[in-house]
């Protein structure tokens, strides 16, 4: 007998049911994202087959890569935070974006937005955000105070202060010049090629260090005092774990646009549906669920609206529907 | 032994500890008795590392805690603080099972999962051990809590108010539980306690803090007397003897 059937026969039948149980549940989710991937990509194809399938994996792909990214940064976040509704996006990094962005038209006009190379630009976008947020991050956690609800208080300032600052530029740079800046208000999957591979590799990495520190990500959970005691470096860890959700936030705003809001989503939905409190269990599962949004969400607004309307639209409503469900269920019980 | 030298903690130009010397961690059961304000918690929470030490040095075993690394600290100190509040939604057995991250590092064997059923049934709550923590009562919560402090298979325990918000029977379980695990298991217990008769009846030891200061160390009869509680809590309270403890009558 090997040693680790002697150890399932020790823990008893239960823990092995739900551990059975999240696994049912997760391959389900996967067969849902599979099956919605598959549908986009292959169905309803006019025209040159090659052409469609083509245009339709690059969008696909920023898809992935903004799930990996937006669904792993907000679980991260909120364990590290201990709270369950907050997102990266109280750190102000969407107005940052919308900022960024509007300073490079405002000082160099709009053919300044569309001819600089989009690598260039897209790195420039990249460094500031993780330097704005780290460094937020740092200072307020790392300091005497070392408050959750300042951290908030500082990021919602911050934000608005992006925004005004947004406003006021653009109430004075030229009207034609700031049609061309609105397109980057909304988040859009179009994106340059060249940035997918550049947005994928740092995405990885980002992953990769995640898994390194998974299994300390957990003990967190518990809070700073539990963690402390169980031997965590709780201040480096935390430092470490702000430092990915700034990277894996910023290169999928780079990407694509602001889209925090589904962050806050999936992430409840994943640990409603999994009811475990292992990262390795709600992670996945919260990536799968923001791919099924957004690939769900793309099916619906392009074959169903005819793109009559927003992506923020279709996912904020459905997915609105969908939580407030849930959280009434959940007092309900 | 937890050997703490010279230990200062200042808020803003207030030494809440003041200069403290002792050793902790004497084997049975040490309490901290002494009034709110006094410096028992915020001595407990400097020798668990949830505070930094503005003056002085705290060893365990001889491992200086701001020095030594984390891992290697949680395998012979555990600390339980009296907020347990958790964000996230766990079973008594993954609680449980969190004890055993300072050995395993968050991966569990047999001999980890031998430790976690041990401590649940230690516990008793065998009977609960896949039931989520919000549908316990307080006193299985708490004992949930300690459960995973036994997990962690420490020498040294140090508990900060483990009585508090917790019913007469649950209080009285406690304290008989802390003594088994005492005299049967070999802890060293050191525990906060504002009910100095549960300290005078389960002790081996008391420590009073009046003002950031130890006052008095000793046994209960040479710690719990009219005078030493005149001091620390500046009341005239009368000590009676009871089955060989002393007790303070304090209500009237």
């Amino acid at each position: 007998m090997s040693t680790d059937t002697v150890g399932q026969a020790a823990t008893g039948t239960v823990p092995h049911r739900r551990r059975q149980q999240v696994r049912v549940r997760i391959l389900t989710l996967t067969g849902v994202a599979v099956l919605l991937v598959t549908t986009y990509l292959f169905t309803d194809v006019t025209g040159s087959w090659d052409y469609v399938v083509q245009l339709r994996a690059r969008k696909l792909a920023a898809m992935l890569l903004v799930a990996v990214a937006v669904a792993t940064a907000t679980v991260l976040f909120q364990t590290v935070t201990e709270n369950r509704i907050l997102t990266p996006a109280i750190m102000g990094l969407d107005s940052l974006y919308l900022l960024i962005q509007t300073v490079v038209v405002y000082l160099f006009g709009a053919s300044a937005l569309v001819a600089t190379e989009p690598t260039l630009q897209w790195t420039v976008e990249i460094v500031v955000m993780v330097l704005f947020a780290t460094a937020l991050f740092r200072w307020i956690f790392t300091g005497a105070g070392r408050s959750i609800h300042l951290l908030v208080l500082v990021g919602v300032l911050f934000g608005v202060l992006f925004r005004s600052v947004t406003h006021l530029l653009q109430r004075m740079i030229d009207p034609a010049e700031f049609a061309v800046l609105q397109d980057a208000f909304f988040a859009s999957f179009s994106v340059q090629p060249q940035l997918l591979g550049l947005s994928a590799a740092t995405i990885t990495l980002a992953t990769v260090g995640l898994l390194l520190i998974g299994r300390q990500v957990d003990v967190l959970g518990l809070g700073r005092a539990h963690a402390i005691g169980l031997g965590v470096h709780h201040r480096q860890l935390v430092a470490a774990v702000f430092a990915l959700v700034a990277v894996l936030v910023a290169v999928s705003t780079a990407l694509v646009g602001p889209i925090t809001f589904l962050g806050l989503i999936v992430a409840n939905l994943a640990y409603h549906l999994i009811g475990s409190h292992l990262h390795r269990h709600t992670v996945p599962a919260a990536i799968l669920l923001a791919v099924i949004f957004l690939v769900g969400g793309h099916l619906l607004l392009e074959r169903i609206f005819d793109l009559g309307t927003v992506l923020a639209v279709v996912i904020e409503f459905v997915g609105g529907i969908f939580f407030i469900i849930l959280v009434t269920r959940k007092g309900a019980r | 032994m937890i050997v703490l030298q010279s230990v200062t903690k200042r808020y803003a130009d207030t030494a809440v500890v003041d200069d403290v010397s002792i050793e902790l961690g004497h084997p049975g059961i040490t309490s901290v008795i002494g009034a709110n304000g006094a410096g028992k918690s915020t001595l407990l929470s400097m020798i668990g590392r949830l505070l930094p030490i503005d003056d002085g040095t705290i060893t365990v075993d001889g491992l200086d805690v701001t020095t030594t690394r984390g891992a290697l600290l949680a395998r012979r100190l555990a600390v339980l603080r009296q907020d347990n509040h958790l964000t996230a939604r766990l079973t008594v057995r993954d609680l449980v099972a969190f004890g055993r991250f300072p050995h395993g590092r968050g991966r569990l064997g047999p001999a980890d999962r031998d430790a976690i059923d041990q401590a649940i049934a230690y516990l008793d709550l065998d009977s609960v051990g896949d039931r989520f923590l919000d549908q316990l009562s307080g006193g299985q919560r708490q004992r949930a809590f300690l459960a995973m402090t036994l997990a962690q298979d420490t020498h040294y325990l140090l508990l900060d108010e483990p009585l508090n918000s917790l019913d007469l029977r649950h209080c009285v379980q406690t304290m008989r539980l802390l003594r088994r695990a005492a005299d049967e298991l070999g802890k060293r217990i050191v525990l906060v306690l504002h009910d100095i008769n549960f300290a005078a009846a389960h002790s081996d030891r008391i420590v009073a803090m009046r003002a950031g200061r130890i006052h008095a160390v000793g046994t209960p009869t040479e710690v719990i007397t009219t005078a030493v509680l005149r001091e620390v809590y500046g009341l005239d309270i009368a000590v009676e003897e009871f089955g060989g403890h002393p007790m303070a009558v304090y209500h009237l």
